[in-house]
């Protein structure tokens, strides 16, 4: 597979006061790919995931050293804005905010000025159509959108990110709070959104990981252990640690 | 066996306490209503409620209370206008903007806002910004509604703020962390989702902050100048409900028709700090969901 690389991270370090909670990581990430990461609690896939918008550094003990490549530019001469409006995350529990199912789509557009060119009605039906949910919602948009069932939330937050056009879209265990269909629900939004989008995935499911990715990687303690397509990874690892982790011998 | 006893014992004095809120709540104002209800006896209601003199000591005496109403009105609105914006703002300052060491300092400022004595802001008034006022404005006495607002708004700005910034800090953090990972600005976060999400929180902030300043006596007393007239500006003297029950309760004759129809001031007052006590708690309720 040669494909175009989105992503580059180049000796990325990063710690929370003086915990170190990724250490020297290098890793490309291709366009149009899943990508998923797997790993016990504390080895960083959040730190990672986090990085790559800055979402880390809303924490004042945080800091970080190395470069992240974002299609070419290093995102340090990118604003806030603009590369959290190309690199969308989801987070673990839908995070839907306190206003109507319109409104929360709506909400992104507005900040980024998108919806004087185009009307916001609009943006937020493709949005909704896009992330699967429309035919659920599109008779009640004025409903407030905690009013929903906690798939059908983590699905609006995937419109809502959908609907500032972003390249990337990260997900931070997008399904640990969702019962067997709803998690099927996201799975096969995500599959559709592969012809567009780049998309990561951290998960605390291997089994997720097994379904839903084309490359998978493995880390621990803040250490990426090792990285491969995912059918490899899961029958043929090359380190023993992943092995355990994959067969459920420790974490 | 003794153990039971002591346990008895506790259980009943607490809720002796709580009874006794109740108890002390409908005494106080059937304490108010007994003796209000007697000017109403010799004097008539509409008179009252709609006259719009208050003269208790000219002959015959006239109890409109429509002046004192008014007065109250005036210097509480000029308060709130001055306190609102100010206090909400300082809350988003400490709750979102303000570095940590920061934020302590501001709080303690606050607390201790908070303490001073109103008798102590009334000296301020009389000797300081009274006479600021009335050179600066050209006014004819700094004693005026306006010297009023400005130190009551002082007064409530310490439970406007801190009431504010609990509600702020109680917005989740998820809210946030949704509009930042959108590409918001920490401004556009602030405006658009925080301080909609407090908003319940904010206008019991508002409300108790009113509280605060309609049943404040010694300021009022102090500075607005005392007169018992209908105010057509802020920069007019003009005198509170508070200021004419305190300041004339002492040269009433116990019984007397004046003595009933300060009763009758104080029982409008309490009406009407209940109802916005009511409606701050409903506020915080919502708030709270």
């Amino acid at each position: 597979m040669v494909a175009e690389v989105v992503i580059k991270t180049v000796d990325l370090h990063c710690s929370f006061g003086s915990t170190a909670a990724m250490r020297d990581l290098n890793l490309d990430i291709y366009k149009n790919e899943i990508l998923g990461i797997i790993g016990p609690a504390n080895s960083g896939k959040t730190t990672f995931l986090r990085a790559l918008n800055r979402l880390n550094y809303l924490s004042a003990s945080y800091s970080q050293t190395g470069d992240i490549i974002f299609e070419g530019k290093n995102i340090k001469q990118i604003t806030d804005r603009l590369l959290r409006k190309k690199i969308g995350i989801i987070f673990a529990l839908p995070q839907v905010l306190p206003v109507s199912i319109f409104h929360n789509i709506a909400y992104g557009p507005k900040v980024h000025g998108l919806t004087k060119k185009n009307n916001a009605a609009a943006i937020v039906e493709k949005s909704l159509k896009k992330a699967y949910l429309w035919d659920e919602v599109k008779d009640r948009l004025d409903l407030p959108a905690n009013r929903l069932s906690g798939g059908q939330q983590q699905r609006l937050c995937i419109a809502r990110t959908l609907a500032v056009e972003p390249d990337v879209i990260l997900y931070d265990e997008p399904c640990s709070g969702l019962d067997p269909i709803s998690t099927a629900k996201v799975e096969d939004t995500m599959q559709e959104l592969k012809k567009d989008y780049t998309q990561i995935l951290v998960t605390n499911n291997t089994k997720q990981a097994a379904r839903v990715t084309q490359r998978c990687g493995f880390f621990l303690m803040g250490e990426l252990v090792e990285i491969e397509e995912t059918e490899t990874l899961f029958t043929k690892p090359k380190d023993k640690r992943t092995d355990d982790y994959i067969t459920g011998r420790f974490g | 066996m003794l153990k039971r006893t002591s346990e008895f014992v506790i259980e009943a004095c607490i809720k002796l306490s709580g009874l006794a809120v109740i108890i002390f709540v409908v005494a106080i104002f059937i304490f108010l209503l007994k003796d209000a209800l007697s000017l109403f006896g010799v004097h008539s209601i509409n008179d009252f409620l709609f006259g719009k003199k208050w003269l208790p000591i000219s002959e015959p005496a006239k109890f409109g209370v429509i002046p004192l109403l008014l007065g109250s009105l005036y210097v509480t609105v000029g308060a709130i206008v001055i306190c609102v914006p100010l206090g909400v703002c300082s809350a988003m300052f400490i709750a979102e903007v303000a570095p940590s060491h920061l934020k302590h300092v501001l709080k303690s400022l606050v607390e201790i806002l908070a303490a001073i004595p109103s008798v102590v802001l009334g000296f301020i008034g009389i000797v300081w910004l009274g006479p600021f006022l009335r050179n600066t404005l050209n006014l004819s006495t700094g004693m005026c509604g306006l010297t009023g607002s400005l130190l009551l708004a002082f007064m409530a700005l310490p439970t406007v703020i801190s009431i504010s910034e609990d509600a702020l800090i109680g917005v989740p953090k998820a809210f946030k962390e949704a509009a930042f990972g959108l590409g918001a600005t920490r401004w556009q976060t602030l405006w658009r989702i925080v301080l909609p999400s407090a908003s319940s929180g904010i206008i019991a902030a508002v409300m108790l902050g009113i509280g605060r300043v309609i049943g404040e006596t010694m300021v009022v007393m102090m500075v607005t100048g005392n007169s018992p007239v209908i105010p057509t500006s802020l920069l007019q003297p003009l005198r509170t409900l508070t200021a004419t029950i305190a300041g004339e309760m002492g040269e009433t004759v116990a019984g007397s028709e004046h003595y009933f129809a300060l009763f009758a001031v104080g029982l409008i007052l309490f009406i009407i700090t209940f109802i916005i006590n009511f409606i701050a708690d409903i506020c915080l309720r919502k708030a709270r969901k």
